[in-house]
């Protein structure tokens, strides 16, 4: 014992340095287990979007090398806002969002509830449900593509035989055509949103419901009181996710429609994929680029600003 | 109620309801795999014939999977894209997510937050010049272009973060000292802590790779390259008056994933649930 407390100082002083050396080292494996991934982020996608911001004030056809890159200035901007397929665009995008994020939440809340509490067999439903969704939505567009044929159709058969005289012709329907993709997301996107609900609701405890039940509370008045509530961050979480992705809609509009008919369907990404790579308009399809990003990041920071004010229960 | 055995009526009354809305749900997709196995007349009759009167399944079979560019070639390039963007996805991410959890060092907390950022980014948003990278390095019209621009995720790098911080690794402080190198730590004793969260991001990976669209339609020109999403294009353009091969090529595509997510599904509605939960 006494020959230890002597030794002690010294051995201090070594430990510290061996310390010392050892965190030098698990700093530098550190970073070395971070470099792929934050090289690749920082490639990939951070000096891109700062790339594209230069890529906009001006304009470049890819075919002439970047020498042939021209400064043009905000050109492409104000160009941007009187183009009418943009503005087409963007509002098509609103309706498309309108379309899809309530209606899909409604609906898959309403089934996620019904699953969870009301029937026999849950994993059976959250399978029928959630097959859609890991399907190739190409597929599946693909398989509504023959469903919404405007005359040989089984939708359109089907609606004549019950007696509608004029059915719409859904995807080559100007008025008909954003609604007939929205449809298609809806169904396709369902069974994930059901599968996020439960999440949410297999997480409140069953006590509450037992208590409201002891109470004598009726299965509407639980709903509201219990589950609504209680299921706030997941909500938030879906209403988010979804409003993001309904700003990115892209691959059935591409497959389906090309944004037809009459520019009836097309949406910023669409724009962006046509400008850049149908008319090689590099400078301008970067412009509308920033204009998805400067979309997307007002509605996240605007939602993140919501969430912190907003009490958890 | 169900607790004690009794079967309750109401809620057999809604299984029985909901038996019927999830059938009528998936409608469309029994509609596809009944028009698969028509002859191109019998696709539109009506009122449908959900089960063929008369079968062409072989005739469509061989219309998809001896075309010019026989199915499985896009199959094939299917499954190579997403294997290896899946393996390097989750190499990465947890590579990083080992870093931010286990290894202590200046700056590393500030680096997740600054990497959460980032997610802001809409990947579409920087297709442009990600686009003319690729063809800097000469990598456009190739796999590697997709494989490069899909496999780094912080989607995924979060998740793994996740759950690498609730497994207790009190004694790496011990094996640290030992000397063990860091290599083997992640290695031979975080990764096999960490299988379940590397099945479902892995799976959820593919799936995603498995059905993108839009990367191969960017970056990949020449048809014998394509994957199965582009591959249902073609069909889409040739036989646009041809329902029936149409949907045989979309039920090709279909069934692995089905299969494998009927094989998989506790583990791909885990893997989908994660992202909500933490909200």
């Amino acid at each position: 014992m006494k020959a230890d407390h002597v030794l002690q100082p010294a051995a201090m002083t070594a430990g510290k340095k061996v310390k010392h050396a050892n965190a030098r080292k698990e700093a530098l494996v550190g970073w070395l287990f971070l470099a792929p991934e934050l090289i690749g982020i920082v490639v990939l996608y951070v000096f891109p979007v700062v790339f594209s911001l230069y890529l906009s004030l001006s304009d470049w056809n890819l075919v002439g090398g970047l020498q042939s890159i021209k400064f043009v200035g905000l050109d492409n901007y104000v160009e941007m806002f009187h183009d009418e397929k943009v503005i087409h665009a963007l509002k098509n995008n609103f309706v498309y969002t309108l379309l899809t994020v309530p209606v899909g939440m409604a609906l898959s809340l309403i089934l996620a509830v019904l699953i969870h509490t009301k029937v026999y067999g849950q994993d059976y439903f959250k399978v029928a449900f959630f097959v859609p969704y890991i399907s190739s939505i190409i597929a599946i567009g693909a398989v509504w593509s023959a469903l919404y044929h405007p005359s040989l159709g089984p939708i359109n058969q089907f609606l004549t035989s019950i007696g509608v005289s004029d059915p719409p012709k859904w995807l080559a329907d100007p008025d008909f055509a954003l609604l007939s993709i929205a449809i298609i997301a809806i169904w396709a996107g369902i069974g994930y949103q059901i599968v996020i609900y439960m999440a949410g609701l297999t997480s409140i405890p069953d006590d509450y419901y037992e208590a409201a039940s002891i109470d004598g509370a009726t299965a509407l008045q639980k709903f509201r009181m219990i589950t609504l509530p209680l299921l706030g961050p997941t909500n938030s979480f879906l209403f988010i996710t979804l409003l993001m992705g309904s700003f990115k809609v892209f691959d059935l509009i591409a497959f389906l429609t090309s944004g037809g008919p009459n520019n009836a369907s097309t949406v910023i990404v669409y724009r962006i994929y046509e400008e850049g790579f149908v008319n090689f308009r590099m400078g301008y399809a970067s412009a509308i680029s920033w204009l998805l990003f400067a979309i997307v990041g007002v509605v996240t920071f605007i939602s993140w600003q919501i969430q912190k004010n907003k009490v958890t229960y | 109620m169900t607790r004690y055995g009794k079967i309750d009526p109401g809620k057999l009354v809604v299984t029985v309801l909901m038996g019927a809305i999830s059938l009528f749900f998936l409608i469309p997709l029994f509609w596809m795999a009944s028009a698969a196995f028509k002859y191109e007349k019998d696709v539109m009759v009506f009122p449908i014939q959900w089960i063929p009167k008369a079968w062409n399944a072989v005739g469509n079979f061989k219309a998809v999977w001896m075309a010019d560019i026989p199915f499985y070639t896009f199959y094939w390039n299917s499954i190579k894209i997403a294997v290896i963007v899946t393996l390097a996805t989750v190499v990465f991410s947890s590579m990083a997510a080992f870093s931010f959890t286990k290894l202590n060092f200046r700056g590393r907390d500030l680096m997740f937050g600054v990497l959460l950022t980032f997610m802001i980014i809409p990947e579409q948003a920087t297709l442009i010049p990600r686009f003319m990278f690729i063809r800097w390095l000469g990598l456009y019209n190739t796999h590697e272009a997709l494989i490069v621009t899909m496999m780094f995720s912080i989607y995924f790098t979060f998740l793994m973060r996740q759950f690498m911080l609730g497994i207790h690794t009190d004694f790496l402080e011990a094996a640290k000292i030992d000397g063990a190198g860091y290599l083997r730590i992640y290695w031979q004793i975080i990764l096999p802590l960490c299988k379940p969260i590397l099945a479902t991001v892995g799976i959820i990976k593919f799936i995603w790779t498995w059905n993108d669209y839009q990367h191969p339609l960017v970056f990949l020109l020449d048809k014998d390259l394509y994957p199965i999403t582009l591959g249902i294009q073609l069909f889409k353009d040739d036989y646009a008056d041809n329902y029936a091969v149409l949907m045989m090529a979309s039920l090709s595509a279909i069934i692995p994933l089905v299969i494998l997510f009927i094989v998989l599904q506790k583990q791909v509605i885990k893997g989908i649930s994660l992202g909500g939960v933490k909200g």
